[in-house]
């Protein structure tokens, strides 16, 4: 086992991270503004650039859904029980010590447990959430769908998109709490910028990438 | 000082030597237009109406018309001499041989409508609204506005085609007018004397399709003067500039009012009593419909979609008439409309006289009578916004018969049905009337009122209500107890008028928004109201909530770390 520099997350992974980023900025600072939580700017204005921000971000989606599957890149999301009451721990109380994190990332998990867990909560629940209610409103107020039947109204599918909201608002508040919990905030958040960050290998996985891999290692 | 204001604002009623000073001015004001007007009104003025006459006085922008197949000035039937209006509707009627069975099935001359869906007999034949309240037995002044001649009261022979009035539909020159069938109070009658004679010749052969003159001589003035009634329909519209009306304007499209008011054989669409709210009929191409909507040129779908809010307003005409955000307020153009009358106050003197105060001026210049003895006080508005509700098309009425709770609040004169979950329904814009009126105290009833006329018991002359609703009641025998009170009523007047250029059109803001203008109207999901109050108290916990707990676990931090560092 030897800590090296690897590039960890690929450039899709960024262009991901970061469009993913700037669209959920827009559509959140666009839709509390269709909500009426606040008047800066003109509805129709937010209307519009809700729905392409929404699109844009769809579509985003996609290509992400296919890159996690088709690289395998999906496994860093298994949750998993091994080091998470020591991550849990270090959050409620560690931390206070000023012990260090007792979390390494490898090169099958670059997410630490709790990370690990909370993205894939946010993966398969709140972003579901807001993208399915989202189109479901989209039809429903075009008039291209009628879940009236269904006893699904405007009012119940405005109700989940808003919460859903509300839970993504929570989200981003924790991720960037967390990123000035380690050695830096800049330290964490270079890697989202270059790609590379200190990575536990185990022997045979630096022979792997040396191998066949080489432009992962940092030179 | 003050008696210069005195004069101005205080006018007597009844003099006749006054009256030929009046006549002096009708024909500065004829030769030198509008700007002449706000000067007569320094004048003192007679009469019950605002305008003497209606239509004249104002610019009048010309018609387009169709071409037609046959100069009338050439037509030897037309030559005259006519000495009256009916004899003049006898040579009409020569050529024009179905006109007569055709217009004796119109509203405008049966004064009398059958709801199909209610059931209930509506028209000014019998209905109270809450302005002048019953034209029935008052005839001798309201029938200015029956197309037809010598409609003296009910009894009026409503089989005889001579008594039709093609003219003040069809005439162009603008030199037609009307005067009360029947003489009236001198307190009133004094207005209407010594108005030029008619050439009846030249306005006969001067006949064509309607303009908006013709009809705006009656419908501009309903309630008694300009605008009173409607809100979007005043003698702005003679000549509007494009802000004000977009169809109308000669800059912009230049329609005239059967332009959408389309119809065949003297029966013409657009009905008030039974509205069309929910025009979703798509037809071929090019195919002729007898409805006046919007949607009928339009088509249900108008906006653009090009773009995410053109296909977004799109789908709002499932619940919004156009009307809704297309006319972002009502009496505009320079011309109020009156929003509230307290008739309790009718019937003060000056001098034994009865006299006008116009302390309302309006944005074209004129003054607005707040107060008039034979009515009492008014209120006016303008470049309002209009009020908003679910509207099915179906209008019921408060006829005559119909008790009310005079303390439930405001006796609606006109009501409505509609709502979100019925697909018929839209959100309609509406002038709404506040007036405070007499009603029968016993009865709870609404009343009829003889206001015209010689008679002991009219209220125009004698000012006294007992008298007033007792004749009326009796002469149109309807049960009356005897004594009279006041309510407060409402009526509802749809508004169609006063289309905006679209980029006037109203912003989305203007309802999604808190205190937005739809903010009375519930049952349904609409976004930027801030309906949900519960959800966003939830909001702002959970993040102020989290905020917290971040704030909570780095001051922690800090702490410990200080701690550590022995400080």
């Amino acid at each position: 086992m030897s800590t090296h520099t690897i590039r960890v997350f690929k450039r899709f992974e960024r262009i991901w991270h970061w469009g993913q980023m700037a669209a959920i900025f827009t559509l959140l600072f666009t839709g509390f503004r269709i909500h009426g939580t606040y008047r800066l700017i003109d509805f129709g204005t937010a209307v519009t650039v809700h729905t392409w921000a929404a699109i844009l971000l769809l579509l985003l989606w996609v290509f992400a859904i296919f890159w996690l599957f088709t690289t395998g890149q999906w496994r860093h999301y298994l949750p998993t029980a091994k080091n998470f009451v020591k991550v849990a721990r270090f959050y409620a109380y560690g931390i206070f010590k000023g012990e260090d994190h007792p979390y390494r990332k490898t090169y099958r998990r670059k997410h630490n447990p709790l990370q690990a867990l909370t993205y894939l909560l946010v993966k398969t629940v709140i972003f579901p959430a807001i993208w399915i209610s989202g189109i479901a409103y989209l039809l429903v107020s075009f008039g291209l769908l009628d879940l009236a039947g269904a006893n699904l109204g405007l009012e119940f599918i405005a109700l989940v998109h808003t919460i859903a909201a509300v839970a993504i608002v929570l989200f981003i508040i924790a991720h960037i709490y967390l990123l000035t919990t380690g050695h830096s905030f800049v330290g964490h958040v270079k890697p989202m910028i270059t790609g590379y960050d200190e990575v536990e290998l185990s022997d045979e996985e630096l022979a792997y990438l040396r191998s066949n891999e080489p432009d992962v290692l940092k030179r | 000082m003050a008696s210069a204001y005195r004069r101005r604002r205080w006018s007597g009623i009844g003099s006749h030597a006054i009256a030929g000073l009046r006549h002096l001015t009708l024909v500065v004001l004829l030769s030198t237009g509008g700007a002449a007007l706000a000067a007569a009104e320094d004048g003192v003025e007679l009469g019950i109406s605002e305008y003497k006459s209606t239509g004249q006085e104002h610019p009048q922008a010309p018609n387009k018309q169709r071409e037609s197949t046959t100069d009338h000035r050439k037509l030897k039937e037309l030559q005259g001499p006519f000495s009256s209006g009916p004899e003049v509707t006898r040579a009409c009627l020569e050529c024009h041989n179905t006109a007569g069975h055709q217009f004796m099935r119109n509203k405008h001359w049966t004064w009398s409508y059958q709801h199909p869906l209610t059931g209930q007999k509506l028209g000014k034949r019998v209905l109270v609204n809450n302005f002048c309240t019953n034209a029935r037995g008052n005839e001798g002044m309201c029938a200015q506005c029956h197309a037809g001649y010598n409609m003296t009261g009910p009894d009026f022979d409503f089989g005889n085609q001579e008594n039709i009035d093609c003219l003040v539909c069809h005439e162009s020159t603008g030199s037609y007018y009307k005067t009360p069938t029947t003489k009236g109070n001198e307190a009133c009658s004094i207005m209407f004397e010594g108005k030029p004679p008619i050439d009846w010749a030249a306005v006969a052969q001067s006949v064509k399709m309607p303009g908006r003159s013709n009809c705006g001589k009656c419908h501009f003035y309903g309630g008694g003067g300009d605008n009173v009634k409607h809100g979007d329909l005043s003698s702005a519209l003679f000549d509007p500039s494009p802000a004000v009306d977009v169809h109308m304007s000669e800059a912009s499209n230049g329609f005239t009012c059967i332009t959408c008011h389309v119809g065949e054989g003297h029966d013409w669409a657009g009905s008030r009593y039974q509205m069309l709210v929910n025009d979703e009929n798509h037809p071929k191409p090019g195919m002729p419909r007898e409805v006046a909507t919007c949607v009928s040129c339009h088509s249900d779908r108008p906006h653009p979609i090009d773009s995410v809010e053109g296909i977004k307003l799109n789908s709002h005409t499932r619940h919004v008439a156009c009307e809704t955000c297309h006319i972002p307020s009502i009496a505009r153009g320079g011309v109020a409309t009156m929003v509230d009358w307290d008739w309790r106050t009718m019937g003060k003197l000056k001098d034994g006289q009865g006299f006008k105060l116009k302390e309302y001026t309006q944005g074209d210049g004129h003054h607005r009578a707040t107060y008039k003895s034979i009515k009492g006080d008014f209120k006016y508005a303008e470049n309002i916004a209009p009020i908003y509700a679910w509207f099915d098309g179906t209008m019921n009425y408060t006829t005559i018969g119909i008790r009310f709770d005079p303390g439930k609040g405001p006796v609606e004169i006109n009501s409505f049905g509609g709502s979100y979950g019925d697909p018929a329904s839209r959100i309609y814009p509406f002038k709404r009337m506040h007036t405070t009126m007499p009603y029968d105290k016993g009865n709870n009833t609404l009343v009829y009122m003889q206001l015209w006329g010689e008679s002991e018991g009219a209220l125009w002359g004698n000012y006294d209500f007992a008298k007033a609703i007792a004749e009326g009641m009796a002469n149109n025998g309807q049960p009356y107890s005897g004594e009279f009170g006041f309510v407060e009523t409402y009526s509802y007047w749809p508004v169609n008028h006063m289309v905006a250029p679209k980029e006037q059109a109203m912003d989305c803001a203007e309802c999604h928004a808190r205190e937005g203008r739809l903010q009375h109207l519930g049952g349904f999901y609409m976004p930027g109201t801030g309906s949900n109050e519960l959800l966003d108290r939830l909001g702002v916990i959970a993040v102020f909530g989290t905020l917290g707990g971040v704030l909570l676990h780095a001051i922690g931090r800090g702490v410990a770390a200080r701690g550590r560092r022995g400080l």
